[in-house]
């Protein structure tokens, strides 16, 4: 059924392409990416490759990418990494050594990411990767790796921040909250683990289930009948989609309360679709929200690129479109700005604009701290409400209240 | 380490813990149970070890997906499923299993991995590398002080429906006259010819019978927890467990030592912490075989 | 026997050369030669001693870890390398790189030479199906258990230190590690084999109990052929790490279900208990497998399992067997009389 929707959705694209070409010639950049197309990481590895795919065309319909006084259009030769860092990292090879590739976007996870940017790295292949959220990859002094999301450690924090402001409401001292962590034992859920753990010793809170969730993960009830013993203000689960689709589905059928449930991958697992009520008011973190007020002269706003995905991609027609797509196409922008500064098709020309990138898109804004992360977005933290997702904090974009406590 | 205790504390200060632990080891450990009684049939019966055990409980659990899907109530899946199963059990004895049987140890071993990369990766561009599972929509119940213990529908119609069907499997070993052939087979393949009995035939039986099982085990799963197409190995890793520990030709064994690893494993995974749970699973095998090969040792034999 | 003179000698120029001929190739030889290596020595167990273990990649993923506990632990602290919210960058020179290198990939040689020694005592005990999958679970086992130490980086792994040369440098010297392992395992094995040693070990496969009676220790062979594959295993697990720069527990160092079938995969194809076979097997192997990960995306497993399965029901004497048997003449086999014909080899069960 997977197969079906995504080769219509192809078929889309392709539909879009024939209609696009005969209006422009342009010339061809070409783009290396390994993407997971199997084994665990392969639904965001296709939200990835979509996200991709839907800029390309996008940017293309707008006159494609203007460098000097040529204009380009960009075209992505992938690989499929099987969700495996050392696979990751041959084909990277592969992409810059035998295909010639000299502009790389990035795969998805922060584990794949984490195997590929010392090769990149190594050619001075710049790469702007939008899925490698975790804080190990900006620790190396790497130069030509660039990241359009925040970091993983954000991901969850203001989950603690909210739990310490509804503890002062309550009177009692933030100090006095409990906070269950489980997490997928993966780079990128382990970066999360770590920013929440700094952010409860700020606030003086104690850890009281801290727990790894195996890879293979299909039942948690011996971490949730834990929760359900020592009684926490606060569960923080992070799993990925696997993991977000365990939990919810536990969570409700165990009867576990606790006020204020956090995790990530809510949207990519649809715990909302697979799961309704059970996912009411469980809070999610997200890089992107088609709710929110960025725009930019490609995209247009936020939820124009919401739309116009739904119609392209006829695999999200019912779901949310994961903050996955958004910012890939966002990651594809970045470069096609990029090039269009630089003026040239230089590599390290191309890897120097990509440093100086300061820039507003419908994905939120992009500039880069010396060490490639993008330091202009916030994270924004969505709550399930009546099978929504609505952001209610940071409190600049809140678009409804929080339901505290969660029944 | 203060986990660890801590861990401890929770069950010596909560007695109760302790039961809704031993509940749960059961429940999964019923399924556990089925597919390793499926193993243990085809390792006796033709001595075939399959690793790819764990794919055909996985695919028997996409079928009852798919059904569902197309909007067959879910408890019906399981019967189909078995019946499902059954028919891809026969096709791939025919094309590969057929080819194995007289061989060594080795060449089934490795000839099932191969089939279970297969499986899983044709699960994978089928389905998608999501979880999936089926909502039966029943309630849970909730026992003891506080519902600590939770019994949701769900599971306890999953684990009666193993149980019926592990009866009816024995029922019909014990008195059907290709339950009597299966078992004439198992004891002397060569003496069961010469009697007259077409042991292709029951073979391919055999075989067909244990993708069933599993078929039945995934369709009950799926309701129950999750699959995804690259589960099969866990499932695959314990039913091997169990038969090692319970050795072959032994149900009233292979039940037991099933529902014992299911509770030994939800209690190291609540003292070690989930992340050691797989990791259990494979000490515990190694701890048997080598328990075995000590009393193999003490009358100078070694484990073959 | 000059003729057999002129084309080892070919190969070997072949393979010091071959960086030189097929520059953008680099990466994919060292890995053929990896897959050599593996092959090599998986046979070592599983064709000459008619041990086939399924967990040998155990000591590859050993290799790694201990590789980089030496490598980076002689001059940071491994614990605060491995943790995910350092912010510091450190850097290896590179006098501490090769020292690390040299070192490391010795130093977890010898450590999983040892481990074999100490774990064959318990293992050897179990035979045949029972070994097999005794060996499987250690190397799942042990995975499962590394990606649980925080201290060892837990699922996140282990980055490696960087060369800070030249990226094609760096490419050459992984190249020349790999192709010399393989080549003195190559030569090392074609003495070995020769041996009392080796007579005594294919005496162990084809009936350990008379192999016994004959006054055979055979444990003690079993454990020294068994640290010999280890030693080598574990350095070219080592050499990886500094390969791959960035390697995960359960993915990369303990990939039971990739290179450690991939190398019994290898064996079969080319022809278990033969000296050539591996070698011919991991080259068909590896293109095998390069073709199919290139042209046929998201099928690659379907046609690898297909590829499993073909193999060992219809073709498990493999390329060399299946030569051995159609033209014995060639490997000095004499087909003299009708009442004679055991002497020619039967390849191995």
């Amino acid at each position: 059924m997977k197969l079906v929707t995504n080769l219509l959705g192809a078929a889309a694209v392709i539909g879009l392409s024939v209609s696009a070409a005969s209006a422009m010639e342009c010339d061809t950049i070409k783009l290396g990416a390994a993407i997971s197309l199997t084994g665990k990481y392969a639904t965001n590895g296709v939200n990835t490759k979509d996200g991709y795919e839907f800029a390309i065309q996008k940017i293309k319909d707008s006159g494609g990418v203007k460098v000097g006084d040529k204009c380009y259009n960009f075209e992505v030769t992938y690989y499929d990494d099987e969700s495996k860092g050392d696979r990751g990292a041959t084909l990277a090879e592969r992409l810059i050594n035998q295909d010639g590739m000299q502009y790389m976007l990035g795969p998805y996870s922060s584990g794949l990411t984490t195997a590929i940017a010392p090769v990149t790295e190594k050619y001075g292949i710049p790469m702007v990767e939008a899925e490698g959220a975790s804080r190990s990859l900006f620790n190396k002094g790497y130069k030509y790796l660039f990241a359009v999301l925040s970091t993983s450690e954000q991901y969850l924090a203001s989950a603690i921040a909210l739990a310490a402001e509804k503890a002062k409401e309550q009177g009692k001292d933030p100090s006095e909250v409990t906070v269950a962590v489980a997490v997928e034992n993966d780079p990128f859920s382990l970066d999360i683990r770590a920013g929440i753990l700094e952010d409860a010793e700020k606030y003086g809170m104690k850890i009281v289930v801290d727990e790894k969730l195996p890879r293979d993960l299909s039942d948690m009830t011996s971490i949730l009948t834990k929760v359900k013993l020592v009684k926490p203000d606060v569960l923080v689960v992070s799993g990925h989609s696997k993991g977000a689709a365990t939990a919810v589905r536990q969570i409700a059928e165990q009867g576990v309360s606790v006020p204020l449930i956090a995790m990530t991958h809510c949207e990519s697992a649809d715990v909302v679709g697979n799961f309704g009520e059970s996912a009411e008011n469980i809070l999610c973190s997200t890089q992107w929200d088609e709710t929110l007020t960025y725009e930019d002269p490609i995209f247009g706003t936020a939820s124009n690129y919401n739309t116009e995905v739904k119609s392209s991609f006829p695999a999200y027609a019912d779901r949310a479109v994961p903050y996955q797509t958004a910012q890939a196409s966002a990651a594809v922008y970045v470069f096609a700005d990029a090039f269009q500064r630089a003026g040239s098709l230089d590599k390290d020309a191309v890897r120097d604009a990509l440093a100086e990138t300061d820039m507003m898109t419908f994905y939120g804004g992009v500039k880069f701290s010396e060490a490639g992360n993008n330091v202009a977005k916030p994270m924004v933290l969505r709550q399930i409400q009546n099978g929504e997702y609505k952001v209610v904090a940071p409190s600049d974009f809140a678009a409804a209240e929080l339901v505290w406590p969660r029944p | 380490m203060d986990e660890i205790l801590f861990n401890i504390r929770l069950l010596l200060d909560f007695p109760i813990v302790n039961l809704k632990i031993i509940i749960d080891g059961i429940m999964i450990g019923a399924l556990f149970a089925l597919a390793a009684y499926g193993l243990a049939l085809v390792w006796g019966v033709m001595n075939v070890k399959n690793l790819a055990q764990g794919d055909f409980v996985i695919a028997g659990g996409y079928v009852a997906y798919s059904l569902n899907q197309v909007g067959i109530y879910p408890l019906l899946g399981v019967p189909l499923a078995f019946v499902i199963m059954w028919g891809i059990g026969w096709v791939i004895y025919k094309t590969i299993i057929t080819r194995v049987i007289e061989r060594d140890l080795f060449t089934s071993l490795l000839a099932t991995f191969g089939l279970a990369i297969m499986m899983a990766q044709i699960m994978n561009l089928i389905f998608g590398s999501d979880t999936q599972s089926v909502d039966l929509g029943l309630p849970t119940w909730f026992l003891g002080p506080s519902g600590i213990i939770d019994l949701p529908a769900a599971k306890v119609i999953g684990v009666a429906m193993a149980t019926v069907l592990a009866i009816a499997v024995v029922i019909f070993m014990k008195h059907s006259r290709m339950g009597q052939a299966i078992r004439a087979t198992a004891q002397d393949s060569r003496a069961a010819r010469v009697m007259g009995i077409d042991t292709e035939k029951v073979y391919a039986f055999t075989f067909s019978l244990n993708a069933a099982i599993c078929g039945a085990a995934g369709a009950i799963i799926v309701m129950i927890w999750v699959i995804q197409p690259f589960y099969g190995i866990t499932y695959s890793v314990r039913a091997f467990v169990v038969v090692t520990a319970a050795g072959i030709g032994n149900l009233p064994g292979v039940i037991a030592a099933g529902l014992g690893i299911g509770a030994a494993e939800q209690y190291g995974g609540h003292i070690f912490g989930i992340g050691y749970q797989q990791a259990i699973a494979v000490v515990l095998l190694l701890i048997v075989l080598f328990v075995r090969l000590m009393q193999q040792r003490r009358i100078r034999q070694v484990l073959k | 026997m000059t003729r057999k003179f002129y084309i080892n000698t070919a190969l070997l120029i072949l393979t010091i050369l071959a960086p030189f001929i097929f520059p953008v190739w680099k990466t994919q030889l060292a890995t053929l030669w990896l897959f050599i290596i593996v092959a090599l020595t998986w046979d070592m167990t599983g064709g000459q001693m008619g041990y086939n273990s399924l967990g040998n990649i155990f000591f590859y993923g050993t290799g790694m870890y201990v590789c980089a506990i030496i490598a980076i632990g002689m001059y940071f602290p491994f614990g605060e390398w491995t943790d995910a919210s350092r912010s510091e960058t450190w850097k290896f020179t590179d006098s501490q790189y090769f020292t690390g290198l040299i070192l490391g990939s010795l130093g977890a040689g010898v450590f999983c030479a040892l481990c074999a020694y100490i774990l064959g005592g318990l293992f050897f005990g179990l035979r045949g199906p029972y070994f097999a999958i005794g060996t499987l679970g250690l190397a799942i086992a042990t995975g499962e258990i590394v990606s649980n130490i925080d201290w060892l980086g837990g699922g996140q792994g282990v980055s490696m230190p960087i060369y800070n040369g030249d990226f094609e440098t760096f490419k050459n010297i992984i190249y020349y590690l790999f192709a010399g392992l393989g080549v003195s395992l190559f030569i090392f094995l074609n003495w070995f084999y020769k041996t009392r040693f080796g007579a005594a070990i294919n005496a162990i496969r084809d009936d350990e109990e008379k192999a016994e009676a004959m006054g055979i220790h055979t444990l003690r062979y079993k454990l020294i052929t068994w640290s010999i594959s280890a030693f080598f295993i574990g350095v070219a697990g080592a050499i990886s790490a500094f390969q791959l720069i960035h390697f995960e527990p359960l993915e990369t160092a303990y990939q039971t279900i990739n290179l450690g079938i991939f190398m019994v995969v290898c064996v079969l194809l080319g022809g278990k208990g033969t000296l050539w076979g591996p070698v011919i097997g991991a080259f068909m192997f590896h293109v095998f497998k390069e073709v199919t990960w290139n042209y046929f995306l998201g099928w690659q497993w379907v046609a690898l399992g297909a590829l499993i399965v073909v193999i060992v029901v219809f073709f498990q004497d493999g390329l060399m067997g299946y030569l051995q048997t159609r033209f014995p003449e060639w490997f000095g086999i004499k087909v003299v009389d009708k009442d004679e014909k055991e002497i020619i080899a039967e390849p191995a069960e």
